[in-house]
């Protein structure tokens, strides 16, 4: 155990000193901010219950009925109270998402290098053959055949891309056990679990946080897809995509309904992209 | 080379065997078929002719060799909607996507690749800098939210183009811009990162320095070596165009595979999603098996594995 500890510092140390982060990249860190605080706080700070309706006030635009901020929808829905519930729910979708994701990718690249032969040509044949097909297509024919429940949704979009963390974990893992640490634990009679929980994947944290980083958006924009196809998160619920499916129908006399939210999305994903590469190009030259 | 290209060609024959066995299991674990069509009211009279009909009553594997030699032969059964076969609808759709697909992949490479180029030779310049951050902005912008900013555009502001549909030239043009514009900035972005790395390469200092002109270093000398790298990437960005033609079919009600998937999933037409995820699977297998090949053609060590042998 303290044997390990030399070998783990260099390279975690840059995790904490000295960051030049240009303006852009600081700019992506306040946006990240204000997303993760409003799915947060969004049960205390919505001005309206977002399904509450008034009929009267429909297709109001940003600003031009005091109270509703940014205008309300088709049936007289506060625009802000939706956005804001609608970012959290996909927000939320998209943290479980990408836990789930690493979680399952990390462990199953992590048995493919333990064990090696048949268990790893089997993990990792089963990876090829997610990759070889676009997981849209996967995606819509578990649903059709399975049908959409949210569970069943958040551990959909968890799956998308486990294939990536397991083949990174590999390598990562192949490597780090034939470094001394590792083999050091190993004679001193620590147990397999112990050593790849305590010892290997502190080291290999690095590039899988990153990976996190490039994956989260792309959960973002699988979830806002399906759910842009009625597929995904259903009315009375809201999401993003959901409001940009909605508000499309009424581009022509209220562009709003479909601008701010596909703008969050936008701002969103652009922000944690930029971010994800900022950190990439910084501290891992592997995934480049 | 043959063993390698054979050696694909079995594996993707073997992939598509999975997939058909994979579609049938599941369709056979996900409940009933003959129930999941006629829904909870069904009388037990009804369901046993369908089952009937369908061939449901005899054995697992006996439906599987039933289902795999018609599936064979294009046979996928009836939609369980409007009671058409299912070939039809497939085939009817195919040319539509293709349509699409082809034309927004060839403008994709088209614009790409000599984007990527110019942007890598001009590293550092206001250009390179503007096309980079369009690309960046390009890959966070859903492909669906793109299409609706193009009808906003063409279609409700400019009113140029036609929206929705599928019965001129002119409605294939926005599909096709927005298919071209979500696959150009993966491509540029990934062209301009793989040129700027063998641009860096000491063979390109030495030609340089030999005097061969700038433009010939560029396409004799680094744009072969980045080849093998684009055409996965290629193969990838077919496929995710492939894939996205659910999204952009369905924003645009182009009568392709990727809206009629879509349909068929939000209606339950277990028939048709079957047939679809097979038609996807064999179009996915088809571009990674010529992505395969591509790749033993370009790269010399498999090209010549062959030659060495014989």
């Amino acid at each position: 155990m303290t044997q390990a500890k030399p070998a783990a510092l260099p390279k975690n140390r840059h995790w904490f000193a000295g960051i030049g982060m240009p303006a852009s990249i600081w700019l992506c860190c306040v946006w990240i901010a204000i997303v993760i605080l409003i799915g947060i706080t969004t049960q205390w700070i919505t001005p309206f219950d977002y399904q509450q309706q008034s009929p009267l006030a429909r297709f109001a635009a940003p600003g031009a009925l005091p109270g509703h901020l940014l205008g309300t929808d088709y049936i007289g829905r506060d625009l802000l109270s939706n956005l804001l519930v609608a970012t959290q729910t996909s927000l939320m979708i998209a943290l479980a998402g990408s836990l789930i994701c690493a979680v399952i990718g990390t462990s199953l690249g992590m048995a493919a290098a333990h064990f090696g032969g048949w268990i790893d040509n089997l993990i990792m044949g089963f990876a090829d053959a997610m990759s070889s097909v676009p997981f849209m297509i996967i995606a819509l024919g578990t649903l059709a055949f399975f049908g959409s429940s949210p569970v069943l949704f958040v551990f959909l979009v968890g799956i998308a891309s486990w294939e990536r963390y397991a083949r990174l974990t590999r390598g990562l893992v192949m490597s780090a056990n034939q470094e001394g640490y590792a083999e050091a634990a190993r004679i001193v009679g620590v147990p397999s679990r112990r050593i790849y929980l305590r010892h290997i994947l502190p080291n290999i944290a690095g590039p899988l946080i990153v990976q996190l980083t490039v994956n989260f958006p792309e959960i973002i924009l699988l979830e806002s897809g399906l759910s842009f196809l009625g597929l995904g998160i259903r009315p009375p619920a809201t999401s993003l995509g959901l409001m940009v499916a909605d508000g499309r129908n009424y581009l022509v006399i209220a562009w709003w309904l479909t601008a701010l939210p596909g703008a969050v999305i936008v701002l969103t994903t652009l922000s944690i992209s930029l971010l994800g590469d900022f950190l990439r190009d910084r501290f891992d030259a592997r995934l480049r | 080379m043959i063993s390698f290209i054979l050696a694909r060609f079995a594996r993707a024959v073997i992939v598509l065997v999975l997939a058909v066995t994979f579609v049938f299991v599941i369709l056979r674990v996900s409940g009933d078929p003959a129930e999941q069509m006629l829904g909870d009211l069904a009388s037990p009279e009804a369901i046993a002719i369908v089952r009937a009909n369908w061939g449901l009553d005899k054995s697992i594997p006996e439906q599987f060799l039933i289902y795999a030699g018609n599936a064979l032969h294009g046979d996928f059964g009836v939609s369980t909607t409007d009671g058409r076969p299912v070939f039809t609808i497939i085939a009817e759709r195919v040319p539509k996507t293709l349509i699409i697909t082809i034309s927004s992949f060839l403008l994709t490479v088209l614009l790409g690749v000599p984007i990527g180029i110019l942007t890598a030779v001009r590293r550092g310049s206001a250009a390179d800098k503007a096309v980079m951050t369009g690309a960046v902005v390009g890959y966070s912008v859903p492909s669906f939210l793109l299409g609706v900013g193009i009808i906003f555009l063409f279609a409700v502001w400019l009113r140029v183009l036609p929206s929705s549909g599928s019965s001129t030239w002119q409605h294939a043009v926005l599909p096709i811009l927005t298919g071209t514009l979500a696959g150009a900035a993966g491509i540029s972005r990934f062209v301009r990162s793989a040129m700027i790395d063998i641009l860096d390469q000491p063979y390109i200092a030495a030609a340089r320095a030999d005097g061969v002109p700038e433009w010939e270093i560029i396409l004799r000398h680094a744009l072969p070596n980045a080849a093998i790298p684009l055409v996965t990437l290629l193969g990838f960005s077919a496929g995710g165009l492939l894939g996205g033609s659910v999204l952009i079919e369905t924003v645009f009600a182009w009568p392709g595979l990727g809206s009629g998937f879509s349909q068929a999933v939000s209606y339950g037409n277990l028939t048709v999603v079957q047939a679809m995820v097979l038609t996807f699977t064999a179009f996915m297998v088809t571009i990674n098996l010529t992505v395969d090949i591509l790749y033993a053609v370009l790269n010399p060590k498999i090209r010549l594995q062959g030659n060495d042998a014989s």
